[in-house]
């Protein structure tokens, strides 16, 4: 069904040439169409792939730039390390575990804390603003809390406060958490999820407060309860939102630097994807085999992207009949 | 008639002829029984308590930073944490320059200059695009929406190398230009799926109804489209200007002392081989008070939401 | 109709204020950085460097009128970025912070212009500095290419009273054996103090500084002459056990993610009773406002089969071949390893603040000797460390704490997390170091003659 464009159609210039005529229009209106979207297009193609072509040949040569007069072609060799390394291997699992958990819990938080959000209550806008709060302190800056401030097993909050609780029953003993040396795995997705929970209740609770209000005043003058209302009308409304922040949540998460640079130096088997490119790039000064392990990134995420678009989401299917 | 279908679609509703000219005064009658009915008081007391205590809880380590930065270096590093320790603003005197004689302006300014511009640029690309793929889409746009996606699969550390040295060869390094290009072409991708969603809330109907009659592209986007797409436009705006005020990675490797951003300028505080907590706290302090200010200037679209109930 | 006006006007309003911000930000970065009186310097953020920030404007710029721009990052970020900056010549700075590790293949590869004109100064009094650097900061071609700024080696740093305490004392050479019976007796002295703090972060420069120390000590060694690798041999088997099970008993907790900060930290606040790590810790425990100030004895690197194991480092200035401003960046480096300049730190911020440990005339300044207790210690581990034979065999390639070959920091980070793990109670010393042998023998690989 198209829908009609803001142009009068005039009836009489149809009958000379009508198939010509409707082809040149419709090629007319397609690139009307196209045109809003070329200059971000067209801009994201000059700056991204650029960049992003440079990086496969780099990929195959062989340059350390320590040596560079060893630089040479290196074909296939560099992707062949690249699989084969089981450290590289090693941070493609905790890639995936550490994208997955973080995006699922601050998913499920970010929900409830959007659904508390969307009602009215005294200062709201101010708890609206404390709730986003942790998003906006510079992620390094977070990091380094996290790490020295709360998680540090001697100086840190977590355990004054373990400490302090325990002493108010008369107990010296209290439990320590070491949780940067025991647990780091659960450390890094801690701070992550602090991090990106209020992100996540960002996007979702501009997709409640865009969703239609008459049918949830007319299912509640028809007496619905509240569960109802949600299954049944906000949760299907929310769903190409928690899809849209589950995927944007997960392409972030999956490029996070910072955190597991600064908490574990990327030690304990936290070291993800980027952070083992970077050491690739910055201590072994391996330029070519850290490109190779950008572009499997790449097609790594694009295979599961794919994927995940065509069968489990649904962003792009009810729309597909427009 | 009860109007409650499982799963109906959200864009439908039942059908409602409002023609574009009643807009305006058909608006706030609706959105005063919109709220009278939405809120009884006394669900949102219950709601008030638990979000004001989740609140607080994710506020604990911002709050204990803010304290932190009021506190000596010695004290920021005892247990049990000395809440109750003297104050004072030493941390802060370091971080504007008072002892290295280093003022934290220039850096904080180019932030400033990254962030806003680089964000106006991505509003400016990101909605006719968005429009384009969602409004009035072109052929294949899921394509285009995954083609955008993809650009963010690299990760940044990994295409760094080619940015330097192509930024080396013209001569583009420790430029607050080719920085902004940058971070437009970071947080393109995120705006224009962001919008897009939120243009597609748009209703059809009103968009045809709106067309019969005659209105033209600049009323159908004030009246139509703007009030649907505010609270999402002001959600992108923020997210687009937290990332490029937060980015660290590429201002670090492209800047030098000329264009160096916020970030990079607290890095510099952690020292190791000294006790630097408290003054980290005070320059993170410091530097997320901007992007805070954003936050209260972006809740108000959001909140706009609310007035969403009547325009349908 | 309004809440948009108020949009526009904001975004209106953003836009001039961005606008006018970034023309000043332009204006103020083209008089910087082509005045041909100004010169751009990277650094790591160690206190010593700041200090030097901070007295830059008021002397080195007034005497001699160049501006000096400082980019100061954290020691991994700024190897970063010099790396990269020095590998692509990019010019962007004129001298950056390098140590005796990478200034050998740095000047190697053609990256540094060389510093003879500084050296042949005889106001700058090159045969004052300690001949440890000057011959470890010389490339293959004879020229000097690093001055140093300040340097260090490593002790042993205790606390005398607590020791005192319990009766026991500290001989000035300890071995490893005693330094361990004697943190386990005073682990606990005092409610939370630990016996020992060593590092436990990995990074070659984080726990294997130390660890390298102690392996060389024990007979171990990374690489035999011929490029073998020894990492899992038995007496690098028997270092890295016994630290780690010293660490593990009777070490800080947290040992795993524990680096400087952590121990100079614990050290500070009591919470430890001794540390082995550099002599550059000293200065700040001594510091005027440090809780522990004048209770800390000191005593020379525990050894065992060797006379001396203290580890040799210094962060020293090095030229950018790329530079075009090198004449501004001599004297910059003239000034900033200068007599002159120590002197002018003592008398502005006090001696304990003076970037000591390159010069032999600041060691027989009486009023450093007073302000610095740690003098002698730290004087004597300078001079008793030989990079070129540090343990109980021959190396094929210089270094104490590391092995002055560039694929050292990957190799070193890279078997440091095994190690950490191990010290973490997640993994065994034995799987760490077979692990390492791997990593360690391909390095060797590439350096064995065909």
């Amino acid at each position: 069904m198209t829908t009609a464009t803001a142009r009068i159609s005039r009836p009489g210039h149809n009958a000379a040439n009508p198939s010509r005529e409707a082809k040149s229009r419709e090629r007319a209106l397609a690139w009307a169409r196209r045109a809003p979207l070329l200059p971000a297009l067209v801009f994201l193609i000059l700056v991204t792939q650029l960049p992003f072509v440079a990086t496969l040949v780099i990929s195959f040569m062989n340059w350390n730039s320590l040596s560079p007069d060893k630089t040479a072609f290196a074909g296939l060799e560099n992707y062949a390390t690249v699989l084969t390394d089981p450290d590289l291997r090693q941070a493609i699992f905790t890639t995936i575990l550490l994208t997955v958990s973080v995006v699922l819990i601050s998913l499920l938080i970010g929900l409830g804390l959007a659904l508390l959000l969307d009602k009215k209550f005294l200062g709201r806008g101010l708890a609206r603003t404390l709730l986003i709060a942790p998003f906006l302190v510079v992620p390094v800056a977070a990091a380094l809390i996290w790490k020295h401030a709360l998680l540090n097993p001697t100086f840190g909050l977590i355990n004054g406060v373990l400490t302090w609780v325990w002493s108010l029953f008369g107990s010296a003993e209290a439990p320590q958490l070491d949780l940067l040396s025991q647990a780091p795995m659960m450390a890094v997705i801690l701070s992550l999820v602090w991090q990106w929970t209020p992100f996540m209740m960002l996007i979702l609770l501009a997709g409640l407060q865009s969703r239609p209000m008459d049918t949830v005043e007319a299912a509640q003058m028809d007496g619905a309860t509240p569960w109802g209302i949600f299954r049944h009308l906000t949760l299907p409304h929310l769903r190409q939102y928690l899809e849209l922040g589950g995927l944007l949540g997960a392409i972030y998460i999956v490029q996070n630097f910072d955190a597991v640079f600064t908490l574990t130096a990327g030690g304990l088997g936290t070291a993800n994807l980027p952070y083992a490119i970077y050491q690739t790039f910055y201590f072994a000064n391996e330029y070519g085999l850290a490109s190779a392990a950008g572009v499997v990134v790449v097609i790594g995420t694009i295979i599961v992207a794919t994927f995940a678009l065509r069968t489990v989401f649904s962003l792009f299917k009810k729309e597909a009949a427009r | 008639m009860s109007t409650l279908t499982p799963a109906a679609p959200q864009n439908s509703g039942p059908a409602r002829s409002t023609s574009p000219t009643a807009l305006n005064t058909g608006s706030r009658a609706a959105r005063r029984r919109g709220k009278a009915r939405m809120d009884p008081t006394r669900n949102n007391t219950a709601a008030g308590i638990a979000a004001w205590l989740l609140a607080l809880l994710f506020a604990v380590p911002v709050l204990w930073m803010v304290l932190t930065s009021f506190h000596s270096e010695t004290d920021a590093a005892t247990n049990p944490p000395s809440v109750a320790a003297n104050l004072t603003l030493d941390a802060y005197r370091e971080f504007f320059g008072e002892t290295s004689g280093v003022s934290p302006w220039p850096s904080l300014i180019n932030s400033a200059t990254a962030s806003i511009l680089s964000t106006v640029l991505v509003l400016l690309l990101a909605f006719p695009a968005a429009y384009a793929l969602s409004i009035r889409p072109v052929k294949k746009w899921t394509d285009v929406m995954f083609f955008f996606l993809s650009t963010k699969m690299m990760p940044v550390v990994a295409a760094i190398l080619p940015l330097y040295l192509f930024a080396r060869t013209v001569g583009a390094l420790d430029n607050i230009w080719f920085l902004i290009l940058m971070y437009t072409s970071m947080n393109l991708p995120i705006a224009v799926w962001m919008m897009r969603s939120f243009l597609a809330e748009v209703p059809e109907e009103m968009l045809e109804a709106a067309q019969i009659d005659g209105a033209n592209l600049l009323l159908i986007l004030r009246k139509i489209i703007a009030p649907v797409a505010m609270p999402g436009i002001a959600a992108t705006a923020l997210i687009c200007f937290i990332f490029s005020w937060n980015e660290l990675l590429l201002a670090r490797v492209l800047t030098g002392v000329v264009a160096g951003t916020a970030p990079v300028f607290l890095t510099g505080f952690v020292s190791g081989q000294g006790l630097f907590l408290a003054k980290v706290c005070a320059a993170a302090v410091v530097i997320s008070l901007p992007v805070l200010f954003a936050g209260f200037a972006a809740q108000d679209k959001l909140v706009q939401g609310l007035s969403l109930g009547a325009v349908k | 109709m309004r809440p948009k006006m108020r949009a526009a006007t904001l975004a209106a309003g953003a836009l001039c204020v961005a606008l006018s911000a970034s023309a000043c930000a332009g204006a103020g970065g083209g008089n910087s950085a082509g005045d041909p009186n100004s010169i751009s310097v990277l650094m790591v953020n160690n206190p010593q460097m700041e200090d030097l920030q901070r007295l830059t404007a008021e002397n080195f710029t007034k005497e001699t009128g160049i501006r000096v721009n400082y980019t100061i990052l954290p020691e991994n970020d700024v190897r970063a970025k010099i790396s990269q900056e020095f590998s692509s010549q990019a010019g962007q700075y004129d001298v950056a912070s390098l140590s005796n590790y990478e200034i050998p293949f740095y000047s190697a590869n053609g990256w540094l212009a060389p510093l003879d004109d500084v050296a042949a100064d005889p106001a700058f009094d090159q045969d004052d500095v300690l001949p440890a650097y000057t011959a470890s900061l010389t490339g293959e071609d004879g020229k000097l290419y690093g001055e140093p700024f300040y340097g260090e080696s490593s002790f042993l740093m205790y606390r005398k009273d607590i020791l005192d305490a319990r009766g026991l004392t500290m001989p000035a050479k300890p071995t490893w054996d005693e330094v361990a019976d004697i943190a386990a007796k005073v682990d606990g002295a005092e409610p939370g103090m630990k016996g020992i703090c060593l590092r436990g972060q990995p990074g070659w420069g984080q726990v294997f500084a130390p660890l390298t120390t102690v392996v060389n000590t024990f007979g171990g060694t990374w690489f035999d002459k011929d490029w073998n690798a020894q990492v899992n041999s038995p007496k690098f088997t028997e270092a890295v056990e016994f630290y780690t099970k010293l660490v593990r008993e009777h070490g800080e907790a947290g040992a795993a993610q524990a680096g400087f900060t952590e121990c100079l930290n614990n050290m500070g606040q009591s919470k430890t009773a001794m540390w082995y790590d550099a002599t550059s810790a000293a200065g700040a425990l001594e510091a005027q406002n440090s809780p522990v100030k004048g209770k800390i004895g000191y005593a020379q690197a525990p050894v065992k089969e060797t006379t001396s194991s203290g580890w040799l480092w210094t962060w020293s200035w090095a030229m950018q071949a790329a530079s075009k401003k090198q004449d501004a960046a001599e004297k910059f480096i003239a000034w900033a390893s200068s007599k002159d300049y120590e002197e002018l730190v003592a008398s502005e911020l006090g001696w304990a603040k003076v970037p000591s440990g390159k010069r032999i005339s600041t060691y027989e300044n009486p009023e450093f000797q007073k302000a610095a207790p740690f003098f002698e210690a730290e004087r004597f581990a300078i001079e008793n460390a030989d990079p070129k034979n540090p343990g109980a065999q021959a190396r094929p390639a210089v270094g104490i704490q590391f092995v002055g070959i560039p694929e050292f920091a990957a190799l070193g980070t890279n078997v440091s997390q095994g190690v950490s793990s191990a010290i973490a109670g997640q993994g065994s010393v034995a799987d760490a170091l077979a692990k390492g042998q791997e990593a360690a023998q391909k390095v060797g690989d590439k350096y064995k003659q065909p």
